[in-house]
C-alpha cells in the first residue's frame, strides 16, 4: 500500500458571543427549551432584516489575526441559497468572493519529542451565520421532522485549510493546536458535544505507482463531531479509496465530489445522496447588510490587544522554564488555564522549573484521580506556590512538601486551605529543616556513639553501612535535610 | 446572452426555485420571461468596462450593533403562524435528502 | 365643514379645538369605507375595532390636556405589506393569507407613537410586484375617478384610499414607483424617500436595495407631516441612515427663492401621451410664473432604467421570496409527495403568476452561468443611471417629469403583455435605482378626466426641497381640492 493521503479540513467554529450574528437573540446552547431564543429576525420572518454584531467581527478578526491571514480592507456579505427546514430565509448570509479574511497558515507541531512543526496553509476564513436544528425520526415509521431555531443565526467562522495535511494523525494535530488557539484567544468554547466546533474533511490519495502520482476522486466526509472520529474517518477513507481505486481505477476530475457521512458505530464512510441541482447556490450581496471596510489603526489595536499564542508560549516556556519539548506540550496543550496555572505558581516560588514539575506531576495526577478541573483545583496558585517556595528555600524537604500538599488536598473542609495552614502542618509536624548545624552534630555524634560496629563496619570498607546511620539520625531530626545530614555525617565519620 | 428560454430551461429553472408550474404555465413563462430577456439583452449596448457594480441605493458601510441581548419571544408567538407544529417544534414532512 | 376630503392639516386643528373628536373623525371614516369600499375595494381589513379604541384613547388624552403626538387621532390607512402585530398583514398573497405578525414594522410604531389612528390595511399586487393591484391574491382595486380603470399600484389601496375619502392619510411603498404612479393615477399626493430615510424593519421585502415606505395624502402638507412622523435612523435596519430629520411640516409653506426645476430631454420619448406631456408642460409654465428657471439637462441612461430595474429587483425578489416555503408561516400545500415536493406544491399554489414569474426571471438572472451577464451588468449600469442624476442635480434643484407616460389603463389591460406594463415605469425607476426621493402631486385631468401626476425628483436627502417645491405648485394650482365624484 503505498500512497499519501491528501487532507484539507473546512472548521466551523461558533463564536463566543452573547448574541446572534444578527439579531438580540442569546446564543446560549439550550437544546431542552427548543425555539425559545428567537425573534423576527432569526426565524426570517417577512419584513424582518439583518444588523452585524460588533463583537463577532471583532472576534472573527482577532481570529483570523492569529492564523496569520490577510485581512481584507473591504468585505461584505452574501446570500448563499438553498432550501432546508433549518434555513429559514431560505438563504444563508455569508461571504462567498470577498471574505474578511484569506492565505493565512496554522503551525502544528508533528512530533512533541524534537519539536518538529510544520506550516498548515489557510485559504481562507469567512463569517457566516450557522441554522437551526432539524431532528429526523429515526423509528422508520415516516413521522414528521422537528425544527428547533434556537441555534439558527449563532455566529460561526468557517476556517479552510489548503490540503496541506498528510495523514489522519496529522489532520488530528491541526485541529487540536486551531482548538487550543481558539480557547486561548476566547473565541470559542470549542465545545464539539455542542456544535461549537464542527469538521468536514477533504480527503484524496495519492497513489505512487512506479515513479508517477496517481490522484483519486476527491470525497468530502460530513458529520465529523469529535477529533478521534476525524482520525477513523480519513484512515477508513483512505484505505477505501485505495481499494476503490484499485477496483474502478477512477483518478481525480473523473468524477464530481463526492460527499459521505461518517457512520461512527460501523466506522465507515457511506456515500451521501445529494441532488445535482442543488448546488445551484446563487450567491450575490446581500443588499440588506452593508459592506464592512477595514482601518489600519482597527487592525493595528487588535494585534496589540492580542494574547500569547500557544505556539509562541510553548517556546517560552522551553527557555525560560529548561523544558523539553514535551514537557512544554503537556503544559501548553491543556489550555490557557493550566498553562496560566503553572505560571503563577512559578512566579510566587521563583523556581520555573521546579513549578512545571509539580503541576504536571503532581497536579495533573490528583486532578486526573480526583476528576478535578483544573479551575476546581483546591489547591491554587497562591497557596501551591508558596508551598514550593518553602522547598525551594530549604525550609523543608521535597518529601515534606508533597506531604503538605496531600494533607491539604484531604482536608476535610476545603476552606481550610492557605498559606496559614501551611506553616501550621510544618510546625505540628516538625517538618521545619534545622538550620542550626550546631544541633545536628549533637545528634549525629550521638548516633555514632551508639552505633560502633557500623562505624566500624564503615570504616572497614563497608561504604553501605552509612544508609542506616543516615536514616537513624533523620529519625531523630524530623525537619532535617538528608542532603546536609550525610554531608556532615560522612565528616565526621572522616575525622 | 441573447438566450431564448424554452420549456426545458423553464422547467430547470422552476426546480431551482422551487415552483410547481403547470405545463400552461410553463409555456406561458417561456414566451413571456423570454420576451423579457431579449428586452434586457439591450443592456449590451452600454459599455461598463471599469463601472464598479451598485449593490446599494444609498453607499453605507460599517454599520454594526452592540452584542447585548434583546429579549427573544416567546415560544408561542414564535410558532403562532406555523402550519403544522406540535407547540414545541415546527414539523416538516420526513427529510429524505441530505443538504 | 365636512370631515371627509379635508386635509390632514384642517382636521388636526378642530380636534386640537375641540371641534371634533378623534372618535367622530375615525367613526366618518370608517362610515366612509363601509358606503364605499364596495366599489373601490381598497382595503384588505378595516381595523374598526382597534381604531376606533385609538381614537377614544387620544380623546381623552387631549381632554386631558396630556401631550399627545404629531398625528394625534388622525386616521392612517396601511399598506398591506407593513407589518403591523396582531393584524393579520398578507402582502395580498395567499401564502400569506392568514399571517399575523407577532411583532410591529418601524413605521408602525412610529405611527403608534405619534398617536395616529390605524385605520386599515389596503389592498396592494401581490408581494408590491404590479403596476395596476390587479396582481392581489384576493380583489381588484378600483380607480375612484373610473371605476373600469385601475387606480395604479402596487399601492393602489392606499392611493385609492386617500382619493375616495376613506383616509387622510395612507403608507404605501413604493420599488419602482409604486407609491407615485398611483398617486398621480388617483390624484393625490405620494412620495418616496431617500433610500435610507425610512427603516425598512417590518416591511416585507420585494427588491431590498430599491423598496422605501412614503406617504400619501390629500395634500402636501399632509404628506410633508406622515413623512416626518416615519422617517428617522432606526438601528434594526443596516440601511437606514444615521442622519437628523428636518421637521417638513414646518418649512413646507415656505416657497423656494431661485427654485432651478429641471426637464430630462430623454423623457420627451415616443410613448409619451400627448395630454400627459401637454400636462407637463403646462405644470413647467406655473413654475416659471412662479419664478422659477427651467433647465434641460440629460439622463443619457434613462433608456435603460427599466432593463436594469426587472433584472435587480425579480433577482432580490427571488432570494427574499426564498422564505415562504410552507415551513415556519405561510400557506402548505395539503397534497404533496415529500419535503422538496411540499416546498414546490406550497409555493406553486401560494404564489400568483406575476410574483412567479418575477421568481423566475430573477432565479434565472442569478443563476450559474447567467449572473455577470445579467446581474451583474444591471448593478454597473445602475451607476451610470445614478451618476447621470449626480450630474444632473449639479445644475438643478427638482427634475420634473409625468409620473407615468399614460392615463391609468383600463382593468386587464395589461394581462396578456407585462413587458408593455413594465415599461410604464420609465418615469419613477430611476428614482429608485438611484435612490433619489421623489413625489407625485396632482396636475390636472385629461379629457376623459382622468388624472395626471406632476413627479419631482430630487438629490438624496433633498426631501425638504422637494416638498416646498411641490406645495408651491399645489398652492398655484387647483388640482389639490378636486375629489372623485362617487
Amino acid at each position: 500500500m503505498d500512497y499519501t493521503t491528501i487532507i484539507g479540513l473546512e472548521v466551523h467554529v461558533q463564536l463566543q458571543t452573547n448574541t446572534k450574528i444578527f439579531c438580540g437573540c442569546s446564543t446560549k446552547f439550550n437544546p431542552d427549551n427548543p425555539n425559545v431564543q428567537t425573534c423576527p429576525v432569526c426565524l426570517g420572518l417577512p419584513g424582518s432584516l439583518p444588523v452585524m454584531n460588533r463583537h463577532a467581527f471583532d472576534l472573527a478578526v482577532k481570529t483570523a489575526t492569529a492564523i496569520n491571514c490577510q485581512i481584507a480592507r473591504f468585505t461584505k456579505w452574501d446570500r448563499k441559497q438553498y432550501y432546508y427546514p433549518d434555513l429559514p430565509k431560505g438563504y444563508q448570509i455569508s461571504q462567498y468572493d470577498l471574505p474578511f479574511s484569506h492565505d493565512g497558515w496554522l503551525e502544528i507541531v508533528i512530533n512533541k519529542e524534537t519539536g518538529e512543526k510544520k506550516k498548515i496553509g489557510i485559504i481562507r476564513a469567512h463569517l457566516e451565520e450557522d441554522a437551526g436544528k432539524n431532528t429526523h425520526d429515526e423509528t422508520g415509521r415516516g413521522h414528521d421532522s422537528q425544527v428547533d431555531l434556537n441555534r439558527a443565526g449563532t455566529p460561526l467562522l468557517e476556517i479552510v485549510s489548503h490540503p496541506d495535511l498528510r495523514s489522519a494523525q496529522e489532520a488530528k494535530e491541526y485541529l487540536e493546536e486551531l482548538k487550543l488557539l481558539l480557547t486561548y484567544l476566547e473565541v470559542s468554547d470549542c465545545n464539539m458535544q455542542e456544535g461549537s466546533l464542527r469538521c468536514d474533511a477533504n480527503v484524496n490519495v495519492h497513489i505512487h505507482r512506479d515513479g508517477q502520482k496517481i490522484a483519486t476522486p476527491l470525497v468530502e466526509i460530513k458529520n465529523l463531531n469529535s477529533f478521534r472520529n476525524v482520525e477513523l474517518a480519513i484512515e477508513f477513507e483512505a484505505d477505501r479509496q485505495y481499494r476503490q481505486w484499485q477496483q474502478d481505477g477512477m483518478t481525480f476530475g473523473a468524477v464530481l465530489k463526492e460527499t459521505r457521512g461518517y457512520d461512527a458505530v460501523r466506522n465507515i464512510t457511506v456515500a451521501q445522496r445529494t441532488k445535482e441541482n442543488a448546488s445551484d447556490y446563487r450567491y450575490f450581496p446581500d443588499p440588506d447588510l452593508v459592506p464592512v471596510t477595514i482601518e489600519e489603526a482597527y487592525l493595528q489595536n487588535v494585534i496589540d490587544s492580542m494574547v500569547e499564542f500557544p505556539a509562541a508560549r510553548r517556546t517560552r516556556f522551553i527557555q525560560q522554564y529548561q523544558l523539553s519539548n514535551y514537557d512544554a506540550a503537556v503544559i501548553i496543550d491543556q489550555g490557557v488555564v493550566f498553562a496560566n496555572f503553572v505560571e503563577h505558581v512559578a512566579k510566587i516560588c521563583g523556581d520555573g522549573k521546579q513549578a512545571c514539575n509539580w503541576v504536571t506531576q503532581d497536579v495533573l495526577r490528583e486532578m486526573n484521580d480526583r476528576k478535578l478541573t483544573i479551575e476546581g483545583f483546591p489547591i491554587q496558585p497562591p497557596v501551591l506556590g508558596e508551598i514550593l517556595k518553602r522547598v525551594n528555600d530549604k525550609k523543608i524537604t521535597i518529601k515534606s512538601g508533597r506531604e503538605i500538599f496531600l494533607n491539604l488536598l484531604n482536608s476535610e473542609d476545603l476552606s481550610t486551605i492557605s498559606v496559614a495552614r501551611i506553616d501550621q502542618i510544618i510546625q505540628e509536624q516538625g517538618l521545619s529543616i534545622v538550620a542550626d548545624s550546631g544541633q545536628l552534630e549533637a545528634v549525629i555524634v550521638g548516633v555514632l556513639a551508639k552505633n560502633a560496629k557500623a562505624v566500624a563496619d564503615f570504616k572497614g570498607g563497608k561504604q553501605s553501612a552509612v544508609g542506616s546511620l543516615i536514616g537513624q539520625a533523620m529519625k531523630e531530626m524530623k525537619g532535617a535535610d538528608p542532603a546536609t545530614v550525610r554531608e556532615l555525617l560522612l565528616k565526621k565519620l572522616a575525622e | 446572452m441573447a438566450e431564448t428560454l424554452d420549456a426545458e430551461k423553464v422547467r430547470k429553472v422552476a426546480v431551482l426555485a422551487r415552483l410547481k408550474l403547470s405545463e400552461a404555465e410553463i409555456g406561458d413563462y417561456a414566451t413571456k420571461l423570454g420576451n423579457i430577456l431579449k428586452y434586457v439583452d439591450t443592456l449590451n449596448e452600454v459599455n461598463t468596462e471599469g463601472v464598479v457594480p451598485m449593490v446599494h441605493a444609498v453607499e453605507l458601510s460599517n454599520v454594526f450593533r452592540a452584542d447585548e441581548v434583546q429579549p427573544s419571544l416567546p415560544r408561542a408567538a414564535a410558532l403562532q403562524n406555523a402550519p403544522k407544529t406540535d407547540g414545541t417544534f415546527f414539523l416538516v414532512p420526513q427529510i429524505l435528502e441530505d443538504k | 365643514m365636512s370631515i371627509i376630503g379635508a386635509t390632514t392639516g384642517e382636521l388636526l386643528s378642530r380636534l386640537e379645538r375641540g371641534e371634533l373628536t378623534s372618535v367622530e373623525l375615525t367613526t366618518a371614516y370608517l362610515d366612509r369605507i363601509a358606503q364605499q369600499d364596495d366599489r373601490v375595494s381598497a382595503f384588505l381589513t378595516v381595523n374598526t375595532a382597534e381604531a376606533l379604541q385609538q381614537a377614544a384613547d387620544v380623546d381623552r388624552r387631549r381632554q386631558a390636556k396630556q401631550p399627545v403626538g404629531l398625528l394625534a387621532g388622525i386616521p392612517v390607512a396601511i399598506k398591506d405589506v407593513l407589518c403591523t402585530k396582531g393584524l393579520k398583514t398578507t402582502c395580498a398573497s395567499r401564502m400569506l393569507a392568514n399571517f399575523i405578525p407577532p411583532y410591529d414594522a418601524h413605521v408602525i410604531t412610529q405611527l403608534r407613537n405619534a398617536d395616529a389612528v390605524l385605520i386599515g390595511k389596503t389592498n396592494m399586487d401581490e408581494f408590491a410586484m404590479g403596476s395596476t393591484t390587479e396582481t392581489s391574491a384576493f380583489k381588484i382595486t378600483r380607480n375612484p375617478w373610473d371605476l373600469d380603470r385601475t387606480p395604479g399600484g402596487s399601492s393602489g389601496g392606499s392611493a385609492a384610499a386617500v382619493a375616495a375619502g376613506m383616509s387622510p392619510l395612507a403608507l404605501g411603498t413604493d420599488t419602482g414607483g409604486s407609491i407615485r404612479q398611483p398617486a398621480g393615477f388617483c390624484s393625490v399626493v405620494g412620495m418616496k424617500p431617500t433610500y435610507g430615510r425610512v427603516s425598512r424593519f417590518g416591511m416585507v421585502a420585494y427588491g431590498s436595495s430599491l423598496d422605501q415606505i412614503g406617504p400619501f395624502a390629500n395634500d402636501v402638507n399632509g404628506a410633508a407631516l406622515l413623512a416626518q412622523v416615519i422617517a428617522g435612523h432606526d438601528g434594526r435596519d443596516s440601511t437606514s441612515v444615521n442622519a437628523p430629520v428636518p421637521a417638513y411640516s414646518q418649512t413646507v409653506n415656505q416657497p423656494l427663492a431661485g427654485l432651478r426645476v429641471g426637464i430630462a430631454k430623454e423623457h420627451f420619448v415616443e410613448g409619451l401621451n400627448p395630454e400627459v406631456e401637454q400636462t407637463l408642460r403646462t405644470a413647467l409654465q406655473v413654475y416659471k410664473s412662479l419664478g422659477a428657471e427651467i433647465k434641460e439637462v440629460s439622463l443619457p441612461h434613462t433608456s435603460y432604467g427599466v432593463a436594469v430595474y426587472y433584472l435587480i429587483a425579480p433577482s432580490e425578489a427571488s432570494s427574499n421570496l426564498a422564505r415562504y416555503d410552507g415551513v415556519h408561516y405561510g400557506h402548505r400545500a395539503e397534497q404533496f409527495s415529500n419535503m422538496i415536493d411540499m416546498y414546490a406544491t406550497s409555493r406553486g399554489e401560494g404564489f400568483g403568476s406575476e410574483v412567479k414569474r418575477r421568481i423566475m426571471l430573477g432565479t434565472y438572472a442569478l443563476s450559474a452561468g447567467y449572473y455577470d451577464a445579467y446581474y451583474l451588468k444591471a448593478l454597473k449600469v445602475r451607476r451610470l443611471i445614478r451618476q447621470d442624476y449626480d450630474k444632473a442635480f449639479e445644475q438643478i434643484d427638482v427634475l420634473a417629469s409625468p409620473a407615468s407616460p399614460n392615463p391609468p389603463s383600463k382593468v386587464g389591460e395589461y394581462s396578456a403583455n407585462p413587458l408593455a406594463m413594465y415599461l410604464e415605469d420609465i418615469y419613477t425607476i430611476g428614482a429608485n435605482l438611484a435612490g433619489l426621493p421623489g413625489i407625485s402631486v396632482p396636475a390636472g385631468f385629461t379629457e376623459a378626466g382622468l388624472p395626471v401626476g406632476l413627479q419631482l425628483l430630487a438629490a438624496p436627502f433633498e426631501e425638504e426641497k422637494l416638498l416646498r417645491a411641490a406645495r408651491m405648485y399645489e398652492l398655484a394650482t387647483k388640482w389639490q381640492g378636486q375629489r372623485a365624484a362617487l
